[in-house]
């Protein structure tokens, strides 16, 4: 069945096998004000959905950060105005314990499921897949749609959580029982705790079913001549995305399960024998294994941070390319580092979990695998910058922001070779240095990543430009910024302040950070307000950016450019086009760029060896 | 377009290759609690269960199941409607069957003395065998909707790509039942 069939049955009403012989009458369906915007079914429409409320997300989140680095750069200061917004949470002005670990808490939930996963991945998987492919939309834009919507209720219930009277979840995003289990142990783990465990169920169906659709789009849906090898690497990391989360998330699921069993029915699955302060009473659990938990969490939680960092690799290989106006440096070396890393991701879970009194001897293996990790790596990295050497670079907002996120994985990758030796974990975990790591190799840099994505593809979103000027000085004041806040945090780690606490004033050994930690806040206070500026940017460029007058304002050569300027569901008006080349012809034969699109012709020279 | 056509029409359908992934996904799910029951077991406190009889009545079942929707499968195909829908319906008959004998036999278990307190083998199988149970109540549900269309009078539909994916979920949850019988068997 052709892709044109396959759109009809989806787009159109009602339709038997018998109607399929007008292939075209799908683009004249009439699309109201529902179907195109609230419940629509183009690939296009739904990434848009899932951009913008993973922003929405970002802001929430990003806010919780300022709120929580208030206390900790001037804990001793008070903010009448807090408690005029958050009552008793902040009562005299002061941020409360309980509501310091809830925002953490949901700090971390939020960008790392709701803003760099479903907000990345659903945007440009969304968005990139079919247009990049050469497909009318998804293998099965009804299922798309409901994986935004199933986001979007999940969402809601999230957002509930923060206003039920107890609180939301706050034993931390990883939610490790013993505390989470317990609704007498803390404020958080009540009734915030359970809406926290339906909006992560429902996060991971969204997930489930996104995933399904865009593997099965990319290995089914490529138009003519796009084979896997001529795939634009964002594909590729895509494609591996959609891997790591449709064998992962499942594994997070059953582990859900047995923590509200847990919770509810009375098992013992992660419970054992416990006496709980708050009630002056032993629990009738016996015999459960947390750790168990912490296997089951942490085998999603480790392939999870590369479901968020690979998308952002396949992005910045393509900005990077086009905009170095080079082919990307081994092409076939950045597909098989992905993959390798996507294995390994695999087989590394328990890395996190070196303190917890897993077998040392097991820990040995899980040392040496998470090692190997700096090989593709280094590769990736290593091509990144070869593709950058000697390129007529333009540095347009999205080149910028590529580099930066070069610099970032860099810094932040290092950093996971001293975080993954077991020994020296020992003195490192749960410090300020993994705060630092894990923030800049996969916090930041996938942002950058990210904005990378969205400064380069916003003008086929929209047909407008994103405003440059505001696009320097987002990018200047976060990348400095960046680096201000999280670099300090490694000398505060390696010192050995511990992370999770609101008060280090009774802790004389590290009363010299006062000054760093203020210090912090305010960079952390200036970057968020930065970003708010690009929030700004974004949203006044939909309706008043400059317009976009070309069909391929950047000069690249993947298929994506080759719509219309405002491409209507279904992408291409005539024919999809056929592929002949690979998606990185730049400067071939004195030529600046020769689209995919373009057949070879006899006297070019050779195809390029990948 | 007609080349096109052509060329995707040798590959596997989109569809059905989604079916495919999808049921990895489920697998992984399975994997993650049944290798949960294997750390668990070799803890302390573990407790363990009588398999009740009646779990291979339901066994049985989910095999005949399995053959029925092979069976229209191919009526499908052959455009036999009227067989095709008594071998549907016999199929989402014996899926019901399938879950209400599940119920009994936990309700044995139950009876026995083994409730949701405590983590030992009954309590993985109230829980494993109940995600089982729901993945072939939703089967069930998908049946139904087949079914209802193969008896809608405005719409003849020859496509047989709904059924085959209907179908290939279906020998999965039989395939995923017998794993977890067998693995419940040998680790009791």
């Amino acid at each position: 069945m052709s892709q044109e069939v396959n759109l009809h049955e989806q787009v159109g009403a009602m339709t038997t096998h018998e109607v399929h012989h007008d292939e075209h009458h799908g683009h004249h369906h009439k699309e109201t004000f529902i179907t195109k915007y609230v419940f629509s079914q183009d690939h296009k429409m739904i990434a848009k959905q899932f951009l913008i409320t993973g922003m929405i997300w970002a802001i929430i989140g990003g806010l919780f950060s300022v709120l929580f680095r208030l206390q900790l750069g001037f804990p001793n200061e008070t903010f009448p105005i807090l408690e005029d917004i958050l009552g008793k949470w902040a009562a005299g002005g002061k941020i409360q314990p309980e509501f310091y670990y809830a925002l953490t808490t949901m700090h971390g939930t939020v960008l790392v499921f709701f803003v760099l996963t479903a907000g990345l991945s659903g945007t440009f998987a969304n968005f990139l897949i079919p247009l990049q492919l050469g497909a009318r939309d998804m293998a099965s834009p009804f299922m798309n749609m409901l994986s935004y919507w199933f986001f979007f209720i999940a969402s809601i219930v999230m957002v509930s959580s923060l206003f039920v009277q107890t609180g939301p979840a706050s034993g931390g995003w990883t939610v490790y029982p013993p505390l989470s289990a317990l609704g007498d142990a803390s404020e958080g783990s009540k009734i915030g705790m359970d809406l926290w465990l339906i909006a992560m169920a429902l996060f991971v169906v969204s997930s489930l079913l996104g995933g399904l659709n865009y593997i099965s789009t990319i290995l089914n849906m490529r138009t003519k001549g796009m084979s896997m090898t001529r795939m634009p690497l964002t594909i590729w990391a895509l494609f591996f995305t959609a891997v790591l989360g449709v064998l992962s998330f499942p594994v997070l699921l059953s582990g859900f399960i047995l923590l509200l069993f847990d919770r509810h029915a009375g098992t013992s699955f992660y419970l054992s024998d416990i006496f709980l302060a708050s009630t002056q009473k032993a629990l009738p659990n016996e015999g459960g294994s947390a750790i168990l938990y912490q296997h089951l969490f942490w085998f999603l939680g480790h392939p999870e941070v590369y479901i968020i960092i690979l998308p952002t690799m396949g992005l910045v290989s393509d900005v990077m390319s086009a905009n170095a106006r080079k082919p990307i440096f081994g092409y076939m070396a950045m597909v098989g580092s992905m993959f390798a890393i996507a294995v390994l991701a695999f087989l590394v879970w328990a890395h996190h979990m070196f303190v917890t009194g897993l077998n040392p001897f097991l820990g040995a293996f899980f040392v040496l695998l998470t090692l190997l990790i700096a090989v593709p790596s280094a590769i990736k990295v290593f091509n990144w910058i070869t593709t950058l050497w000697r390129g007529n670079l333009r540095f347009t907002p999205g080149m910028l922001f590529s580099i930066g996120f070069v610099s970032l994985f860099i810094s932040g990758g290092l950093t996971g070779i001293f975080l993954g030796n077991s020994t020296l974990d020992i003195h490192l975990h749960d410090t300020y240095f993994v705060i630092a790591h894990f923030h800049i190799v996969m916090g930041v840099s996938a942002f950058f990543g990210m904005f990378a994505g969205i400064y380069h593809w916003f003008p086929k979103m929209y047909g407008r430009y994103l405003n440059n000027t505001l696009a320097y000085i987002h990018f200047w004041i976060t990348l400095v910024g960046a680096y201000l806040i999280f670099w300090p945090m490694h000398y505060q780690g390696l010192a050995g302040v511990p992370r999770r606490y609101l008060d280090f004033s009774g802790w004389a050994s590290f009363n010299q950070f006062d000054g760093l930690n203020r210090f912090i806040s305010i960079v952390t206070i200036m970057v968020f307000a930065v970003q708010l500026l690009f929030v700004f940017n974004f949203i006044y460029s939909i309706f008043k950016g400059r317009r976009v007058t070309t069909q391929n304002p950047w000069g690249a050569t993947t298929l994506e450019w080759t719509t219309p300027i405002n491409p209507g569901h279904g992408n291409w008006e005539g024919e999809i086009p056929e592929v002949h080349r690979w998606a990185y012809d730049y400067g071939k034969d004195g030529r600046d760029f020769v689209p995919q699109t373009e057949a070879i012709s006899p006297n070019e020279s050779p195809e390029s060896k990948h | 377009m007609r080349v096109e056509a052509m060329e995707q029409r040798k590959r596997i359908h989109p569809n059905k290759f989604t079916m495919w992934v999808a049921i990895a996904s489920i697998t992984m799910m399975f994997a993650g609690l049944t290798s949960a029951y294997i750390v668990k077991r070799s803890q302390p406190s573990w407790t363990s269960f009588e398999m009740p009889v009646i779990f291979w009545y339901s066994t049985a079942v989910m095999l005949a199941s399995s053959v029925t929707i092979y069976l229209a499968l191919n009526a499908f195909r052959e455009r036999e409607r009227v067989k095709y829908r008594q071998l549907i319906t016999v199929t989402a008959v014996l899926g019901v069957l399938f879950v209400v004998l599940q119920y009994l036999g936990f309700k044995e278990i139950w009876a026995s003395g083994i409730s949701f307190s405590g983590a030992g083998g009954g309590q993985f199988l109230y829980i494993i065998a109940g995600l089982h149970g729901l993945h072939v109540v939703g089967g069930v549900i998908a049946l139904i909707v087949l079914f209802f269309k193969a008896f809608s009078t405005r719409f003849r539909n020859y496509n047989p790509v709904p059924v085959e994916v209907m179908s290939t979920y279906w020998h999965f949850v039989d395939l995923l039942w017998l794993y977890l019988m067998v693995f419940f068997m040998l680790l009791q």
